[in-house]
């Protein structure tokens, strides 16, 4: 994608250094030619059309060939790649606090394999953030009480800088870190490092301790709808509307449960606002999406988790 | 008032102007004259760009080293919050409008003041306290939030001055409502005899604009400061998502207001320039309808664009896809006016007098500052550089290479007609050129910096030290600008007192302002004036002034 930013990029500082270049001399060449002089007087000209029609036109043709390559551009960075890897990041002032599926957390480094879509799904304790990494060129404001998502493929194994780009108070300087890019050896080797329970596995345990279980139920109607398979589908909601059941509306759910009632049943569940961790809602959050998720993988992540990286690691082959 | 007690005293023969027209405080404290009121504005406005020029050093100096060593961390995010608060609200916003455009629109239309005489009084008096509260509020601890007050930061989680800034900025606000609605009624009701809207000087045509946008934004910045007093005293629930608010609606809302700004910002100045090119090239300018209109559709399209400064905060692809493209047909209008500025200059006889050089030097930095801003319009390319030292070059480029230029250049072209005398040709000319070279030595650098990565906003890059060299440019060209500042201001006040009278047109200017006395007198014309010629008509004066010579030869 830096690649991609940057050749953009050039062409934007080429047009623009011919325009500059173009009026700078116009200036400097009329200005010289056309001094004040004895017996020289100034001719009056009253505008034409066809040029100033010409120089409205034409820059504008040119701007949008900016456009239409920065939108595709664009689109390109806002859309992550169904096979991405997801990532939960939680901002907080002022540091980065990493957890991966596999169970693995960090504080401000961020390891990831190399050769591989990375998707972060973002959020933050307090303030707005932003998740700004300059090598990649790419950057995303994380809000408080929603998530947003940015995602990358890292190219080249090595440390880059990780910056907060949105000020956030006393020590926004002091909130950088680094995505540090592993050969997906080293990194299997990374990741096996350290006892952890996989994200869903944890939210799995929250559901049942937290008490969603009794009412959210897998085998009968139960008062809450049934989250098998729910997840990454559009469902009916009781004025009409329909949503898509993603980690936006599974977030809001749980913290704000009468936003959104599905088709069918009772605003009756409380709300969890300030009762859990943002981290304990990322773990329920991948709870709900591994269930929707086909089963292979979902087994794959909940049963197995010393597996998952080696599975990793050969899909990265294969790539 | 003031201007209604002409003394009885007065010595016969020589006629008062509005400096000599009374000299006691109260005299000035409560006239009604629209040029009074203009200096009153000069000066407290040129207070105020030095002191948050002197916030400027110190964030300079700060950056000089990685460390976060001449300062600690909060007081870094003060300065930087005190910079741009005083620097947008009480210079920027203002400069112009408040000062050039309080004094010349009456005489360029041929009337006698404005059209609401005690309400421009009132409106520097807001801008007082307005100030003052700010100065209140750095004086007894600041705020850290930055000038944008992003929420839930300003509401929730910061212990600074929030309110007190807020009011602050909330109370400038109607001084420059007051302003805009004094202009735009001025300007529809007082024009001379024969001076249609198609034959008013551009200037005017460019406060108009400015007008415009004054009165339609800033109440939305009014209220959203309201509703951040309104969370942050009594915690209702408007922009913090742990009480059911939006904190991008904020972001919405702040730059619905300001954007557009941008343009109260840059609108007057580019007024100030057509009037210069076409005085020093001895021309009516080229296209004169499109460079008018240039203005209106400005201010209009201007009112559409404000989430371009929010690609990456979470809004959708669409709307950022939408935002995008009206952010690059605002550029067109832009683009007008510099393109028609330099076809003035042909076949002109142009000048290289102290104006003139800022107007050349107004085209070279917004040139840039234009184009740069088309980078931050691409979406592909935001993503990147948003937040970065790109923007703040860019936008220093806009408003300071460009606002600051004009309203300098403006301040030479009319200091004979303000002050009734010359200023030292030469000593301009050095520091028009200081300023140019300052400018660009300071900010150029901050481009390649932002491409970098350099995030704004931080008071330690200590892990970065590789930013360091581009820094070091750039504070050091800050001591060149502010040298370029500061002559100006001692060699103005120098003139005061030494300069040489100036005649009622120094420079054969077209314009009403330039057919009465310099200084003019409390009511600008002895006799209204007829207006029977286009604007800028300098063949018919270059062709009287012949008719004179010959005459007299």
């Amino acid at each position: 994608m830096a690649g991609q930013v940057d050749a953009l990029y050039l062409y934007l500082v080429l047009v623009s250094a011919v325009m500059t270049v173009l009026i700078y001399l116009a200036v400097v060449v009329l200005a010289v030619k056309f001094r004040r002089s004895a017996g020289h007087k100034a001719e009056q000209i009253e505008g034409s059309t066809v040029l100033e029609i010409g120089w409205s036109v034409i820059p504008f043709g040119v701007m949008l060939t900016f456009f239409i390559w920065g939108a595709l551009l664009y689109f390109k960075e806002r859309t992550p790649p169904t096979d991405a890897t997801e990532v939960y990041v939680v901002a907080k002032q002022w540091m980065w606090k990493i957890e991966h599926m596999e169970g693995q957390r960090e504080i401000n480094e961020l390891h990831v394999p190399v050769g591989e879509n990375i998707k972060l799904v973002m959020t933050s304790q307090d303030v707005i953030h932003s998740f700004y990494v300059p090598a990649f060129r790419i950057k995303q404001d994380v809000l408080p009480g929603r998530y947003t998502t940015l995602w990358f493929k890292a190219t080249q194994p090595g440390t880059y800088h990780l910056f907060c780009a949105e000020y956030c108070g006393t020590s926004h300087s002091g909130m950088i870190g680094h995505i540090v890019v592993m050969e997906p050896r080293d990194y299997a080797q990374w990741m096996t490092g350290g006892p952890s329970i996989p994200l869903p596995e944890a939210g799995k345990q929250l559901f049942s301790t937290l008490g969603c279980s009794t009412c959210h139920r897998f085998d009968i109607q139960g008062r809450g709808p049934n989250l098998q398979n729910a997840f990454g589908k559009p469902v009916l909601l009781e004025d009409g509307r329909t949503v898509m059941v993603d980690d936006n509306y599974v977030r809001e759910s749980i913290l704000n449960p009468t936003a959104k009632i599905v088709n069918g049943f009772k605003p009756v569940m409380p709300t969890f606002q300030g009762l859990i961790t943002d981290e304990q809602l990322n773990a329920l959050v991948a709870y709900v999406k591994s269930l929707g998720q086909p089963a292979a993988g979902t087994a794959g992540a909940q049963n197995q988790p010393a597996a998952s990286p080696a599975g990793q690691t050969q899909k990265t082959q294969v790539q | 008032m003031a201007s209604a007690a002409i003394p009885a005293n007065q010595v016969p023969e020589k006629k008062t102007n509005y400096l000599t027209n009374g000299y006691s405080v109260k005299s000035w404290l409560l006239t009604t004259d629209h040029k009074r009121i203009a200096i009153l504005y000069l000066i407290s406005i040129t207070a105020f760009f030095f002191l948050g020029g002197f916030f400027a050093m110190l964030i300079r100096l700060e950056l000089l080293t990685p460390a976060s060593d001449l300062m600690h961390a909060d007081t870094y995010n003060k300065a930087f919050t005190m910079h741009g608060m005083i620097m947008v609200f009480f210079f920027l916003i203002p400069v112009v409008p408040a000062t050039l455009g309080n004094f010349l629109v009456p005489m360029m239309i041929g009337a006698k003041d404005l059209a609401f005489p005690r309400i421009n009084l009132l409106s520097w008096y807001l801008y007082i306290l307005g100030g003052g509260l700010i100065l209140h509020c750095m004086l007894t601890g600041g705020v850290d939030t930055g000038w944008t007050f992003y929420t839930p930061f300003s509401t929730a989680f910061t212990n600074t001055k929030i309110i007190e800034a807020g009011l602050a900025a909330f109370i400038a606000g109607f001084s420059s409502i007051f302003t805009g609605l004094n202009f735009i009624v001025t300007i529809h009701r007082m024009r001379a005899p024969g001076l249609t809207w198609n034959r008013l000087p551009l200037f005017i045509w460019a406060q108009y604009a400015t007008s415009i946008i004054m009165i339609l934004g800033t109440p939305v910045v009014a209220i959203t400061i309201v509703l951040v007093a309104v969370e942050r005293l009594f915690h209702l629930g408007i922009f913090d998502p742990r009480l059911g608010g939006d904190p991008l609606l904020f972001q919405h809302l702040f730059w619905f207001y300001s954007h557009p700004a941008v343009y109260i910002m840059i609108l007057p100045s580019m007024g100030v320039i057509s009037e210069l090119i076409t005085a020093f090239s001895r021309k009516r300018v080229f296209g004169y309808r499109f460079v008018a209109l240039s203005s209106i559709a400005i201010a209009v399209i201007g009112f559409l664009v404000w989430a371009h400064h929010m690609f990456v905060a979470g809004i959708s692809l669409y709307a950022a896809m939408i935002f995008s493209f009206l952010t690059f047909f605002v550029g067109v209008p832009s683009a007008i006016k510099v393109f028609n500025w330099t076809a003035t200059l042909y076949k002109g006889s142009i000048s290289y007098a102290t104006p003139m050089l800022y107007a050349f030097g107004f085209i070279g930095l917004f040139t840039i500052g234009g184009l740069t801003g088309l980078f931050l319009a691409t979406l592909g390319i935001d993503v990147h550089v948003t937040d970065t030292y790109f923007v703040v070059a860019h936008f220093h480029y806009v408003m300071v290479g460009g606002v600051v230029m004009g309203f300098l250049g403006g301040m030479h072209f009319w200091w004979p007609k303000i002050s009734g005398r010359l200023y030292p040709e030469g000593w301009a000319r050095l520091s028009a050129l200081f300023v140019f070279v300052g400018f660009n030595l300071t900010f150029f650098p901050q481009f390649i910096l932002g491409y970098l990565g350099m995030p704004r906003r931080y008071a330690d890059y200590s892990q970065m030290p590789e930013f360091q060299v581009l820094n070091v440019l750039s504070t050091a060209g800050a001591s060149v600008l502010a040298v370029g500042y500061l002559l100006p201001m001692i060699y103005f006040l120098w003139s005061l007192r030494y300069g040489p009278l100036a005649e009622n047109n120094p420079w054969a200017a077209a314009g009403l302002e330039w057919m009465t006395a310099s200084p003019p007198p409390t009511f600008n014309f002895d006799e209204t004036p007829v207006v029977t010629w286009e604007a800028y008509n300098y063949d018919e004066l270059d062709h009287l002034k012949e008719q004179k010579e010959v005459a007299v030869g």
